[in-house]
């Protein structure tokens, strides 16, 4: 079996993605500030946390929610790196040991997750730590620079970077949407209920952490129910995101 | 915000978020079986991410409209393919464009 294990390799795969993250977590720095956070806290928080959608629900529930809808809503929208992490641990070779693993498992991103099982045969801690090193750096002086230059930069500047992130979740989404049609149903429902929970005059009152919970679960469900996947596409797919 | 506060809520955000990436990747070492689990971890990034963006995305600039082109536009990028920069920068550039022209308009 063909082995995947270069620092160097793992450095200049991880360019790309440290490009796209610098760009993202600038405007999260704006968003995070926005909300209320110090710019020393926004950037911590992008260095231990390394995730976009997790953050940026995070960030209102942190100035204004409880704890209990803080847990709960990072477990939902995270659940996704743990179907991740267990292929990635499939697809790490032997010489990535428990201590290895606690490392690598921090930055199972989606894309870096993506980068790592797109490669011929296993792939070792080296080439893991090169291709982790670049997008941490991008994600977290994004956040930085982005949470000091919300104030210098003109407002009509920052509020259109206000759309970069979801601009990186329509990315995600609609590629597998166009091709997959219980996926396209599947975010039809999250999105009706979504809107729900933001005008329907009694749903209003749900926590917002608690909103994209509810939304989410009950889209999932009914897909996982209705158009279950078969077992064997799940890791190309995921792969492919 | 204060320090205090905010370490306890960052302590709990990252320990959650951490433990749900470190916990399978260090202890399964087999793969999961069940299909209605495989389904739901299927579905469910598409359908937090969507919830995420819709309608929320409308609120993140200075006015629905400019908000609506510049997700139209990523919508249309992203069915193209292009990569999660240039759908990310299209979006942006759009509501920049349509600020300047309502701006000019007035």
């Amino acid at each position: 079996m063909t082995e995947v294990n270069s620092f160097k390799k793992g450095l200049k795969d991880g360019i790309p993605i440290c490009l796209g993250y610098f760009s993202v977590s600038f405007a999260f720095g704006i968003f995070a500030v926005e909300n209320g956070l110090t710019v020393f806290q926004a950037t911590i928080l992008s260095l231990v946390n390394l995730t976009s959608a997790g953050q940026l629900a995070g960030v209102p529930i942190i100035t204004g929610g409880t704890l209990p809808e803080l847990a709960l809503s990072q477990l939902i929208i995270n659940s996704r790196y743990s179907l991740m992490s267990v292929s990635l641990s499939q697809k790490l070779s032997h010489n990535a040991k428990l201590r290895d693993k606690l490392l690598i498992s921090y930055a199972n991103t989606d894309e870096i997750f993506a980068v790592a099982v797109s490669q011929k045969g296993d792939v070792g801690k080296r080439y893991m730590w090169g291709l982790i090193m670049l997008p941490v750096i991008g994600w977290t002086s994004g956040t930085f620079i982005g949470a000091v230059a919300g104030n210098i930069l003109p407002a009509m500047v920052t509020a259109a970077l206000g759309l970069a992130i979801y601009g990186m979740f329509v990315a995600i989404v609609v590629p597998v949407a166009k091709k997959e049609k219980a996926t396209a149903f599947c975010v039809a429902i999250a999105i009706a209920l979504s809107c729900a929970f933001k005008y329907v005059p009694v749903l209003t009152k749900v926590p917002t952490g608690f909103t994209v919970i509810i939304c989410s679960v009950i889209a999932a469900v009914i897909l996982a129910v209705v158009a279950p996947i078969k077992a064997e596409e799940e890791v190309t797919e995921d792969a492919q995101q | 915000m204060p320090n205090s506060k905010f370490f306890i809520y960052l302590l709990v955000m990252a320990g959650v978020t951490y433990l749900v990436r470190m916990i399978p990747m260090a202890l399964i070492k087999k793969k999961i079986k069940n299909r209605f689990v495989l389904s739901f971890l299927h579905y469910i990034p598409y359908a937090v991410l969507s919830v995420m963006t819709v309608p929320a995305c409308f609120y993140a600039t200075d006015s629905p409209v400019t908000a609506a082109v510049g997700f139209i536009i990523a919508v249309i990028a992203a069915f193209f393919e292009r990569s999660l920069i240039q759908v990310a920068a299209l979006s942006c550039a759009g509501v920049l464009i349509t600020e300047l022209i309502i701006m000019l308009i007035k």
